[in-house]
């Protein structure tokens, strides 16, 4: 397998302020990557170098084997890019939107208005064609934002948070068309902040925080890893319950409320007949939980 | 210059961008240079006929509205082109942030920058051909000399809009520009040969005006529509394409600085 994306010891300095510190990473031909990471953890500005937007601070960033501080032209014909910000253009209609961006990629105009047909057909915004970007509401707007990423067939999809927003039956339908795209063989690159969403898309992900990565690996090895085999929420912190979990080393948070146990089935056991006093939960540990246990339970700015 | 390595065909594209979000408004848009210099020479001529005698400019007898009306043509290539790569500029490349996802795609940041200020040029000379509707008929421009006026208000207007540009890469807020535009335009509005001649001034004024653009497209536009000018052609063409070049290479760098960080 050959790396699509190759990251290595990426640095993104703004002034003195240091967003990405030093992340290395490889996204494999046909894998779907998901970069996670609580707010401000330096996704956006990951992605704002893999297409050549922000100039790389330190280290090197590798796509289709070509660099993209040489090679920004080349990579960018073959690469789609889904920004976070609304991007669309509010001087064109729905339809002109796409057909005008395909002109960006050089492709003649009859092949243009055919692809931006594909494409509000696959994404059902047929009914929207004529209208103006601004009359869109915000989820329709995501999806024709998704749609505009695709107009040049890219091998490689770069996705900034492009479910942010939607209603369940249009995450659902976008979910549809990545996976059927993957199936082609296109390569994804996305960044959400749905655990279920990366759990169900990506081959693998990283958790990055401040600017550096916490953990890589497949959701399931990584649930594995950090959540154990069972999660049980307890009501009430009781301190023997966490004496306990000390002493036997058992990964754990503390809440205001509650504790929440990582553990294997054996000592998820012995919790429910020794601890369980008022309430117990016992359920399968989520990438959620790997998440807020690796980055914390604290708001970021 | 480095700053035009980045530079292929590819601008044209945003070009016809604009074009296509233009075609929807041109029919309101082309009554403006049409109606414009009908009011000014409609307002100098009975209005000021009886306060102004002849004009003496490079040896010929003008009346007032023959003198203006050439520099009426000039006035409108500095006003579209500058307006259009500042407040239309501005809030394509920072409200709708429009200029963020050309950057997604195998544009250059170069190319968006230098195809806003063709674009602006564009303008600038649709509106010079429209008033030559206006003004050829009534005798005002000379023809076929007079077409020459569309080319001079495209590299016009790519010297306006270059400095309009580079504005909109220093400004701090759209509000701003109000300075530019008092500062720059109203001056050159003023004190460009455009309502009276320059060769009637003293030494050292006519020196300033020299160093003035639009002094410069005014000249040739009276040029082309009259078969004389004060200053030397050559000259005046020079300056512009040096100005043009070297204003655009400033703006880029400018919204280079600003957008990308
Ligand atoms: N242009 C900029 N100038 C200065 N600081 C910036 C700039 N862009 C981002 N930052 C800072 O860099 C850090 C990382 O920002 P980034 O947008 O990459 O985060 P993110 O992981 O995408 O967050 P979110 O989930 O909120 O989208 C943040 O602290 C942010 O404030
Ligand atoms: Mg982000």
């Amino acid at each position: 397998m050959t790396a699509v994306v190759e990251a290595t010891h990426l640095k993104k300095r703004y002034g003195r302020f240091t967003a990405v510190a030093g992340v290395s990473f490889n996204v494999m031909a046909g894998e779907c990557y998901g970069l996670l990471g609580p707010n401000g953890a330096g996704k956006t500005s990951i992605i704002r170098m893999m297409y050549g937007f922000s100039p790389v601070s330190a280290g090197r960033m590798r796509i289709f084997g070509l660099d993209i501080e040489r090679d920004w032209r080349q990579i960018r014909a073959r690469i789609g890019v889904c920004q976070q910000d609304n991007t669309l253009d509010p001087d064109l209609s729905v339809a002109d939107n796409l057909a005008v961006f395909a002109g960006y990629f050089s492709l003649p105009a009859a092949r243009a208005r055919a692809r931006a047909e594909e494409l509000l057909r696959l994404f059902a915004l047929e009914k929207k064609r004529t209208a103006k970007v601004m009359q869109l509401s915000g989820g329709l707007a995501k999806r024709l934002m998704v749609a505009r990423s695709l107009i040049n067939e890219p091998e490689l999809l770069i996705l900034d948070e492009p479910t942010t927003g939607l209603d369940p039956q249009s995450r659902h339908l976008l979910w549809e068309k990545l996976r059927a795209l993957r199936k082609q063989g296109v390569t994804l690159v996305l960044t959400t902040h749905y655990m279920e969403e990366a759990a169900y898309l990506c081959d693998r992900l990283m958790i990055l925080d401040y600017g550096k990565v916490l953990v890589e690996g497949t959701p399931q090895s990584l649930i594995k890893q950090y959540a154990g085999e069972s999660a049980i929420e307890i009501e009430g912190v009781d301190e023997a319950l966490r004496k306990y979990l000390i002493e036997n080393r058992i990964e754990h948070d503390v809440l205001d409320q509650r504790i929440i146990v990582y553990a294997e089935d054996s000592v998820a056991e012995d919790l429910r007949r020794n601890f369980c006093m008022e309430r117990c939960t016992f359920r399968t540990p989520t990438l959620e939980d790997v998440f807020l246990h690796l980055t914390g339970r604290e708001l970021r700015e | 210059m480095m700053l035009y390595a980045n530079i292929s065909w590819r601008f044209l594209r945003v070009w016809w961008r604009n074009v296509v979000v233009y075609r929807r408004v041109w029919k309101v848009n082309f009554l403006i240079p049409l109606f414009e210099p009908a009011f000014y020479l409609l307002a100098f001529g009975i209005g000021f006929r009886n306060l102004v005698g002849n004009v003496g400019y490079a040896g010929l007898t003008l009346s007032y509205t023959e003198f203006i009306a050439p520099a009426l043509i000039a006035t409108a290539v500095m006003w579209n082109s500058f307006f259009e790569t500042t407040y239309s500029s501005f809030v394509r490349a920072f409200y709708q942030k429009t200029f963020d996802a050309m950057i997604a795609t195998p544009l250059s940041l170069e190319e968006i920058i230098l195809a806003e200020v063709i674009w602006g040029a564009t303008k600038s000379a649709a509106a010079a051909a429209i008033m030559l509707v206006v003004l050829c008929p009534l005798g005002y421009v000379a023809l076929p000399s007079g077409l020459l006026i569309i080319p001079l208000a495209f590299l016009g207007g790519i010297a306006f809009g270059a400095i309009g540009m580079w504005f909109t890469g220093i400004v701090p807020s759209i509000d701003m520009f109000n300075l530019p535009i008092f500062l720059f335009l109203t001056p050159l509005f003023l004190f460009s040969g455009t309502f009276f001649p320059v060769g009637a001034l003293p030494a050292w004024a006519q020196k300033t005006s020299l160093a003035f653009p639009l002094y410069h497209v005014v000249e040739l536009c009276r040029l082309f529509s009259l078969g004389r000018m004060e200053a030397m052609p050559l000259l005046s063409i020079g300056y512009l394409l040096i100005f043009a070049v070297v204003f655009l290479a400033v703006a880029i760098r400018a919204m280079r600085r600003r957008l990308i960080v």
